[in-house]
């Protein structure tokens, strides 16, 4: 190199780059390996030297590059797609159906491949939270057992020759203006799909609609029409409310407005608010996350919740209630807080409650006086037809009188939740020997597709343009964020191919719709709309209707249950709902919040009756109700309503996917059209066999110990800091050694537990941000469930049959500023940042395992097999790119999602300010749907999070250990009523 | 030897048995090599064995393929039955040493008899001992980098850690115990190549030999040498089982975290590297008709050792108990005074006070300490509570610490006890084979005692003579 830089002139001979490099500075600079290269950069001499050397270990880099590559053609973009970064992912506004309503979400996108779900904040039903069936979402776009193509007879076919099949069957139908023809769907709030079905029903007026949808909200809408005389949308206003009385309502899990009534609840679980906290009565037979929340929660059996409806409304008018009626004193007790709350209460009933329990809440809550401030009333939501109880019933005596000739299930799946005295699946194969047509729409070829002539597969709503309404009718427009990756087709784009207009794309179907609805400046609206997922203006229209009086709802009949009849209650599941999430490997994997269990339903029964029939955990029980048998294994549920027994929906499946299908047990094989919820006379008989169960917790109690820090409001005013019992050594000093100053960041996390309910929605948040890979049922019994952050819940009290408390604690890593993991590590691969995060370097981990050992929290999960390895193609297009995959052999843990604070870094240095308060969320704090989790900057004073650490109820979990956690809990409080 | 004195005054049964001379010392034992047909005992030992070690082979090539998801380690216990076995093994390894090197420098001439297989035992544990943490690591192709080593990375140990110690030590503790051993070793080859017959032996016993020639010279260096190890390997005995238990008492997990653990390690890995001397001892002296060499003298005074190691190991027990009571650390009062006895492997434990403290106590009585076949039973008996005594430490600790949600119950699979009696195979396979080749008694030493006895005899004539040339 100072040969070549003395002879500036004449032509430069070298023999070799070695020699062209070998320089004494050029040796420096590996000797240096990382020279600080800012001051030679300044001097403009040593700048030049620095290039030619830069060039000439360039040149090298180049020569031991030299290994062989396979010869493969790649295309690069011609000209930049508009607004697409590498590297950088874009958001696109959508919305996630669930039972027929939407979600909104904002749905992140990596080169073209959607990898994350996160909520919507301009969506009223979202105001940013995602629950886990929202985020879970795109696993099922890329599930590769989804339905690729059209079959006929369980043969391959394609789209051309179904349209073939359907412009026959639609020109014969014609003579008869389409009688015979039928469409069943599950609930439609869809205004395309809606517009679209009036046209068919213009073009073929003999046709029929029916609706099935086996969680659906029948109920709730005919409790409407019976208490106004029309159909309304009652729409909860749990701001204002200062008592909530839920019957059987798991409103904070159930329901289209289930993360917004999450979020009002919350927020008036605040006691420093001004309203003063609010209080929850909960009257349930299993426990739910909302009876956990609740500060008065009794267990009773679901069919003596309509007794207790009735009992509050005669308490209410000033009845007394007889001193030895059952539940006599905590319906008492309520009725005179709710009279002490007038305007500032409100009754909720659960769909799986009679029509008649929710007419009466409805008067309850005009007698109340909450029309208007804690409840108002909307037009409906839904499309008719509506999804009553005669309308599948209707639909399978047709059928079985041979008046249906077509027969479309479009998204639905009755061949698998139907009624079971219904009998579905004997219809369509009377369909099929009668010589009739079933032809069947869904995202899986499941069991409804196994019986149908024709199955054609679904597009999801990610891959192609859908609309849907939420809880208050706002419509969102649902855009796809990938092509099509199978030949599916949206339930819009079938029926209008009913309607000859055959492969219009799903495009168009929505934008004509809209079209018709916007007018005028048309182009502008619909962009503002697909940008921000809502339609401005599509909500319902608020009506102002009156119910019926208490006393004529009152004189109807009342059923009496039979006190001596054992119970059985059906319940869709808490992650995988009626069974349509069943193939999704990280809802299987979800423990149920209660239960804790995974990959199964079982029979939850009370630790009375289990100790009546001598039952345990796991026992497998035959149970006979109503002509139908099932055997099911069977999990003691402290808490649960003795008397009374759950089965979840949506297990039992035998065609839903490599994932899905043969886990856990079938309830619809004893779910009557008469016993949707809950009936009575159920009969068990105990087997002397054993199902095991994966559950992720196996002591519920916390042995004593202040985990979870929990008081009343009341002694919480009077001693703001109970939940500091001194360990803490930042008030002591029990260090040695100076701390550590962190002159730049100094993250940190605060857990609310007076907010968190423990919907699992941060764990499946991180489990998509964080690439956590799905074990498996026998792993996760095997205790090697790999969540980052779990909820981790604990029952307080002594009697088992009705624990004092449920507590829901999220326990991610706590970045202790004494981690024990990172003294224990050999090879130093884990260790503190600059920034205070306990940073786990996956590279360096030789996986002796130590560091989980001696982490008192046991947030340290392995990686016991390759978990990730073998995974399918298109699993591998979900990951988040921007986090790394995990090898066999190495430990990985919460980081607090640094990713995310390194993306922010590096855009604040670009713009040179400061990170803003806020400006970024953990994956799980941005999933939340009650904002429990606060993630920031401690070294800010104003931060939320240093806010909520000088709160009095802040304190770290097992801080007598000195291991000085990060992550901190403000403790939980209730407001039960003040004794009388 | 170094040592010239006479058998001590107060031992009234000699350590060798009356009537040997250098030769039928030599002789007796040399043929176990040289002349004796190998018997059929040793080959239906060996083959039994023998197919342990490929239980061994197939359990670690599933392992080394699949990963440490086919034991039963999982979240609150990740340290299983590979951790429990390698600090079992590492203490059985601790005998050979002692009797070795600090019986010694103790000049405890009794020893000799037993100090030649008690080394070759500890070699074999050692090497056990080490296959485990090894297998045990996630990532076990990358196990170097607990040692300092130049690289690219400049990535160094991390140097509080246990782990990084230990390795240290044991790598240190395997090392010379080799040394030790072969060392100890080269005259015994030498005659071994001497009287060989075959020209295969010969060859192979000479290069072992390291050109021996046994002059004079020869053996003053080689006693130094010898002596100089033997005052290496001393402090190994104490430090090496002192750093094992810091893996665990440096750790903070209730039940670990404990500053008796390292004297009581120590202990129990004598304790335990003793029971198994005799586990093998007594056999051999069977099989081989050695009981002039391995008189009941030795017998009783291993015994006595047991029993001393016995009682200071459960003089452990209660002092772990006491401190978590005395102590008031909820956490540990939960786990030794509540979980540990009456939890969920409840079992264990009393079985390991049932093995380790109770059973011990019947040497007391002189006539038990020499009844060499009740003597072999207690010291199986210690073999299994010690496994246990780890098991309990490192599995019941593990498995209920601070927060109740992860708590789980841990057991082996199949697998975790294929690997565990595979390296029990490994250690018998050794074994048979160091019998079958080496001579498992040091003919050299023996041959000094021979040497002290008749000094002795000469000194004292009162003693009953040796007969020269009397066949024993």
């Amino acid at each position: 190199m100072k040969d070549l830089s003395t002879h500036e002139h004449g032509r430069t001979l070298w023999r070799s780059l070695e020699e062209l490099a070998d320089s004494d500075e050029f040796h420096d600079l590996l000797v240096r390996e990382f020279p600080s290269t800012a001051p030679q950069f300044l001097d403009p001499t040593t700048r030049r030297q620095f290039l030619r050397v830069m060039a000439a270990s360039l040149a090298l880099a180049g020569v031991t590059g030299c290994a062989y590559q396979p010869a493969e053609e790649i295309v690069p973009y011609v000209t930049q797609p508009p607004r697409i970064t590498p590297g950088k992912p874009l958001h696109f506004a959508t919305a996630v159906p669930l039972d027929g309503f939407g979600v909104g979400v904002l749905v992140e996108s990596h080169e073209g491949r959607p990898s994350r779900i996160e909520g919507n904040p301009a969506h009223p039903a979202s105001l940013g939270a995602a629950d886990s069936f929202s985020q879970a979402a795109v696993l099922d776009l890329y599930d590769r057992d989804r339905s690729q193509v059209v079959l006929h007879r369980g043969r391959v076919s394609t789209w051309n020759d179904f349209h073939a099949f359907l412009t026959n069957e639609m020109t014969r139908l014609k003579a008869t203006k389409g009688d015979g023809l039928r469409i069943l769907t599950g609930t439609v709030t869809s205004p395309t799909v809606a517009a679209l079905m009036r046209e068919l029903q213009a073009a073929y007026p003999a046709a029929r609609w029916h609706a099935h949808d086996p969680v659906g909200r029948r109920n709730t809408r005919l409790g409407a029409i019976q208490a106004f005389g029309r159909e309304v949308e009652a729409i909860s206003h749990l701001e204002n409310a200062d008592v909530i009385v839920s019957l059987d309502a798991d409103f904070l899990a159930w329901g289209p407005a289930r993360l917004r009534d999450a979020r009002r609840f919350a927020d008036r679980r605040e006691p420093n608010d001004q309203r003063g906290m609010n209080r929850l009565y909960v009257a349930e037979p299993a426990p739910t996350i909302t009876g956990a929340m609740a500060d008065h929660r009794l267990a009773v059996r679901a069919s003596e919740v309509a007794s207790i409806a009735r009992m509050l409304a005669q308490s209410l008018q000033g009845n007394e209630i007889a001193a030895e009626t059952p539940h006599g004193s905590w319906v008492a007790s309520l009725a005179s807080d709710l009279k002490s709350h007038r305007g500032k209460s409100l009754v909720l009933v659960g769909e799986s409650q009679p029509a008649e329990v929710h007419a009466l809440a409805h008067a309850i809550n005009a007698l109340l006086d909450s029309s208007g401030k804690t409840v108002t009333y909307h037009d409906a939501v839904c499309a008719s037809p509506i999804n009553d109880e005669s309308s599948l019933a209707t639909l399978t005596s047709d059928i079985a009188a041979g008046k249906v000739s077509l027969l479309l299930m479009l998204g639905v799946n009755p061949g698998y939740d139907a009624p079971i005295d219904l009998d579905f699946k004997r219809s369509l194969k009377l369909m099929d020997s009668g010589g009739h047509t079933s032809i069947h729409l869904g995202p899986y070829a499941d069991e409804t597709a196994q019986l149908c002539a024709w199955h054609l597969p679904q597009a999801h709503f990610l891959e192609s343009w859908n609309d849907i309404r939420a809880f208050d009718g706002s419509a969102t427009i649902q855009q796809p964020l990938i092509k099509p990756l199978y030949e599916g087709q949206t339930t819009a784009q079938v029926i209008a191919s009913l309607l000859g207009r055959l492969n219009e794309s799903s495009l168009n179907l929505v934008r004509k719709y809209w079209q018709g609805v916007m007018k005028s400046g048309f182009d502008a609206a619909w962009r503002a709309a697909v940008h921000d997922g809502v339609v401005a203006g599509s909500n319902a229209k608020r009506v102002d209707v009156k119910p019926k009086a208490l006393a004529e709802l009152l004189e109807a009949d009342q059923k009496h249950p039979e006190a001596s009849a054992l119970e059985i209650c059906f319940r869709p599941d808490s992650t995988i709902w009626d069974g349509q999430f069943a193939n999704s490997g990280w809802l299987q994997e979800l423990p149920k919040p209660i239960t804790k269990l995974t990959w199964d339903n079982a029979l939850r029964i009370s630790p009375a009756d289990a100790s009546r029939w001598q039952l345990r955990n796991e026992q497998v029980v035959e149970l006979t109700f109503k002509a139908s048998t099932l055997r099911t294994s069977v999990w003691i549920d402290p808490g649960h309503a003795s008397g009374s027994m759950t089965l979840s929906l949506g297990y039992g499946r035998t065609q839903a996917g490599r994932v899905g299908s043969g886990q856990g047990f079938n309830a619809y094989a004893l779910r009557t059209s008469t016993t949707l919820w809950h009936g009575d006379g159920v009969e068990i008989k105990p087997t002397q066999s054993h199902h095991p169960l994966a559950t992720t917790q196996h002591f519920h109690n916390m042995a004593g110990r202040d985990l979870v820090r929990a008081t009343t409001f009341e002694e919480f005013r009077a001693n703001p800091q109970f939940a500091d019992h001194h360990e803490n050594p930042e008030h002591g000093g029990l260090s040695l050694y100076p701390g550590h100053p962190y002159d730049g960041h100094k993250w940190g996390m605060s857990i609310n537990l007076n907010r968190c309910i423990g919907c699992n929605a941060c764990v499946t948040a991180c489990q998509t941000e964080n690439n956590i890979p799905v074990v498996g049922k026998d792993e996760v019994a095997a205790g090697r469930a790999m969540h980052w952050i779990r909820v981790d819940r604990y029952y307080e009290g002594d009697d088992p049959n009705s624990p004092d408390a449920i507590y829901h604690q999220p326990v991610p890593c706590m970045h202790c500023e004494n981690a024990p993991c990172e003294l224990v590590c050999p090879v130093n691969a884990t260790v503190h940042d600059s920034e205070g995060l306990n940073v786990m370097v996956y590279n360096r981990c030789v996986g002796t395992r130590y560091c989980g050992n001696n982490c008192p929290y046991k947030v340290r999960r392995f990686n016991y097999f390759g978990y990730t390895e073998n995974q399918p193609d298109n699993l591998k297009l979900l990951h988040n790119p921007e986090v790394t995959v995990r090898t066999r052999g190495v430990m990985e843990k919460c980081t607090y999602c640094v990713q995310r604070i390194v993306e922010h870094r590096i855009n604040v240095e670009k713009e040179d300010r400061p990170i803003r308060d806020g400006e970024f969320m953990t994956a799980c704090q941005a999933a939340c749907p009650t904002r429990a989790i606060v993630f920031g900057d401690l070294n800010d004073k104003t931060s939320a999070v240093s806010k909520a650490k000088q709160d009095p109820r802040d304190y770290g979990l097992l801080e007598e250990l000195n291991t000085r956690p990060r992550t901190t809990y403000l403790a939980k409080l209730t407001n039960p009523k003040a004794e009388e | 030897m170094a040592s010239s004195t006479a058998p001590s005054a107060e031992s009234s049964e000699p350590v060798l048995a009356p009537g040997h001379t250098y030769a039928t010392v030599t002789d007796k034992i040399s043929a176990i090599v040289l002349r004796k047909k190998t018997g059929r005992r040793w080959w239906v030992g060996f083959l039994l064995a023998f197919f342990l070690v490929n239980v061994l082979f197939v359990s670690l090539a599933y392992l080394l393929s699949a990963g440490v998801g086919i034991w039963g380690v999982r979240t609150p216990v990740m340290w299983g039955f590979a951790i429990v076995n390698f600090v079992w093994w590492i203490g059985i390894g601790h005998a050979g040493t002692l009797i070795s090197a600090i019986l010694l420098l103790l000049k405890q001439q009794w020893r000799t008899s037993i100090n030649r297989f008690a080394e070759a035992m500890t070699l074999f544990a050692v090497s056990c001992a080490g296959l485990f943490p090894l297998i045990h690591m996630g990532r076990w192709w990358l196990f170097y980098w607990l040692f300092p080593y130049p690289n690219t990375m400049d990535m160094w140990p991390q140097w509080r850690s246990p782990l990084v110690w230990d390795a240290f030590a044991v790598s240190t503790y395997a090392t010379v115990s080799l040394l030790f051993w072969y060392v100890g070793l080269i005259p015994d080859v030498a005659t071994l190549r001497d009287r060989a017959r075959n020209r295969f032996a010969q060859i192979g016993y000479g290069i072992l030999a390291m050109g021996w020639r046994g002059s004079a010279r020869h053996w003053a260096r080689y006693q130094t040498a010898y002596l100089l190890l033997a005052a290496l390997a001393t402090p190994l005995v104490v430090s090496v089982h002192t750093i094992v238990s810091w893996d665990f008492a440096l750790a903070i997990m209730p039940g670990w975290h404990s500053t008796i653990f390292p004297p009581y390690f120590v202990a129990g890995a004598i304790y335990s590297g003793f029971a198994m001397v005799l586990t093998l001892a007594l056999p051999l002296r069977k099989a081989y008709s050695l009981e002039d060499f391995i008189t009941e003298r030795h017998v009783d005074n291993m015994a006595k050792v047991l029993l001393a190691t016995g009682l200071i190991v459960t003089y452990g027990y209660v002092m772990e108990a006491f401190f978590a009571w005395y102590g008031d650390n909820p956490y540990e009062r939960f786990m030794l005074l509540q979980e540990r006895p009456f939890g969920d492997y409840s079992h264990t434990y009393w079985m390991l006070i049932a093995s380790n403290c109770t059973v011990v106590q019947i040497l007391w009585l002189p006539a038990a300490r020499r009844n060499v076949w009740l003597v072999w039973c207690i010291s199986i008996v210690v073999n299994v509570g010690m496994w246990l005594e780890r098991y309990v430490i490192i599995v019941t600790s593990l498995h209920k610490d601070y927060l109740p949600s992860s708590w789980d119950v841990y057991h082996g699979t199949f697998w975790d006890y294929a690997t565990f009696y595979g390296s029990i195979g490994l250690f018998a396979t050794l074994l048979f084979i160091f019998v079958r080749f080496l001579p498992v008694i040091s003919m050299a030493e023996m041959r000094e005692l021979v040497h002290h006895a008749d000094e002795a005899t000469e000194a004292n004539p009162s003693q009953p003579a040796i007969q020269e040339g009397a066949e024993p």
